[in-house]
């Protein structure tokens, strides 16, 4: 069989599949952030006129889709797949898109890693000649995560100096067979890693050691250094996070360079009050989708990995005292 | 729970020692800053509460009368606040000196009443309705008992 498997957790796809075309919406205080211009749809309010966070959480996945669909100037039908994903339980807000979009849906859980887990797997469905077309998107808003996972959002509380903010946003790709884009070339499946962080005020530091890991093992499994890169975004691993995983993977014999940043950092800057950077499903979604995708598309960009940074726990386990899993994809996307 | 055992390549550090490097980086909450702003936040919430103690006082009010209708004051405006949307700007700046007084308890009954309505009024109001304060409330209850039953026994 004509493997393309490379390493113990990596794949090359054969005909890599393009990124015909990609669309972001965000709320508000990202409009407002230093990557503002990049974004396709600023939201005036957390709301938008829906009656609950939920719907406009929702609403904006599915904006976010259509806008890919549209951009890419295909018909709806051809699409095979549709693969999206969200905080919320049971990935409620993409079950909600999908019942308006009405493409035959996967949901894909991989807490805030799920941009880069989705654009993974349907990198696959296309390589391995199951789609032509597969449609993702990925979503969190602050309101409905701050409910789900923290405190109700007019408690008068003071956040922790390493506590991170979700980011309200949608993130949307449309993938392809063919055509015209940049394409993605590889992809590297993270393993959970704990390393016993109990803090979820703390996600960076639970989540770094799995970012990684899954670096370190992309790198030997491909056999390239960071200097094979002209760019490196973690997902939302934040000030604390990605200071942390690039130490020990300086430790680890991968020097990271300056090629490494984290989505988190770049999409609020310091004057916005959100301690240790952004988190969120939107947060990498978003950052790529706009920034990463335009400069990829403009040529300033030639080879870029996405590693999507997750963590697993629950409000359940967190209050029982059970360490924060983390988990990190990567995808590598080339102009 | 850490991770039993892991194919290599895997990070050249252990989880104590990472747990250590983890701790190096995070940064330290901020105390004698947090410490002032509480002082000062909860300070001026307890003058405003004296000021409408006088007031009830002069106008004929006993003084126990007066720091009942204060209190009932006071958790008004908490509750006026939390549905403005000022409170919980209050609660980031000011920390323990909002959330102790009773504009603090105030916040927390209602901030989860506001976020919950969406629910309804019995599984999401009512079910919701204590749960920051609830804590509070078993608590300072048990406590009072407890204390109660020792009063009577020192009598």
């Amino acid at each position: 069989m004509d493997s393309k498997r490379a390493g113990n957790q990596t794949v090359v796809f054969g005909s890599p599949p393009v990124i015909l075309a990609s669309y972001s919406v965000v709320g508000p205080k990202e409009g407002q952030g230093p990557l503002g211009k990049t974004f396709n749809k600023i939201w005036k309010d957390q709301l938008n006129g829906e009656k609950s966070w939920e719907l406009a959480e929702s609403k904006m996945l599915q904006e976010a889709l259509q806008g890919s669909i549209d951009e890419a100037g295909i018909t709806k039908d051809r699409i095979d797949f549709m693969l999206a994903g969200d905080l919320l339980n049971q990935i409620v807000s993409s079950n909600f898109a999908a019942r308006q979009i009405a493409l035959p849906f996967i949901g894909v859980y991989g807490a805030c890693s799920t941009m880069a887990l989705s654009i993974a797997l349907g990198s696959m469905l296309i390589d391995g000649g199951f789609a032509e077309y597969v449609l993702i998107g990925v979503s969190s808003h602050h309101d409905t995560a701050e409910r789900q996972f923290r405190a109700p959002t007019e408690q008068g509380n003071q956040r922790a100096m390493s506590a991170q903010w979700t980011v309200t946003g949608a993130g949307s790709v449309l993938l392809g067979k063919q055509g015209v884009g940049p394409r993605v070339t590889a992809a590297t499946i993270g393993r959970v890693i704990d390393y016993g962080e109990t803090d979820a005020n703390n996600m960076g530091s639970a989540m770094a050691p799995a970012v990684a890991d899954t670096i370190l093992n992309h790198f030997q499994d491909l056999k390239r250094t960071a200097q094979d890169y002209d760019h490196i975004a973690s997902g939302d691993l934040g000030t604390v996070g990605i200071a942390l995983a690039a130490e020990v993977l300086k430790q680890s014999g991968s020097d990271m360079g300056t090629v490494f940043t984290d989505c988190g950092i770049r999409i609020f800057d310091s004057t916005q009050d959100v301690h240790a950077g952004g988190s969120g499903c939107a947060c990498s979604s978003v950052v790529f989708a706009g920034d990463l995708m335009q400069r990829l598309k403009a040529g300033e960009l030639k080879r870029v990995m996405l590693v999507g940074s997750g963590a697993l726990h629950s409000p359940t386990s967190a209050l029982q005292g059970e360490s924060i899993p983390g988990i990190g994809h990567a995808v590598v996307i080339e102009a | 729970m850490t991770n039993q055992s892991l194919r290599e390549p895997t990070l050249s550090i252990s989880p104590e020692d990472y747990k250590t490097l983890a701790k190096s980086y995070t940064p330290k909450p901020t105390i004698v800053k947090n410490i002032l702003r509480a002082f000062f936040v909860g300070g001026v919430i307890c003058a405003i509460g004296q000021v409408i103690i006088n007031f009830f006082s002069l106008i004929g009010l006993t003084r126990a009368e007066a720091s009942n209708a204060s209190t009932a004051t006071m958790i008004f405006f908490g509750a006026l606040l939390t549905g403005l949307g000022v409170y919980d700007e209050i609660g980031k700046f000011g920390g323990a000196g909002s959330i102790v007084p009773v504009t603090g308890f105030a916040n927390s009954i209602v901030s989860p009443a506001m976020e919950f309505k969406r629910e309804g009024y019995v599984q999401g109001v009512g079910a919701k309705l204590f749960t920051v304060a609830g804590p509070v409330l078993v608590y300072g209850i048990a406590a009072s008992i407890i204390i109660g039953v020792i009063a009577y026994f020192i009598h």
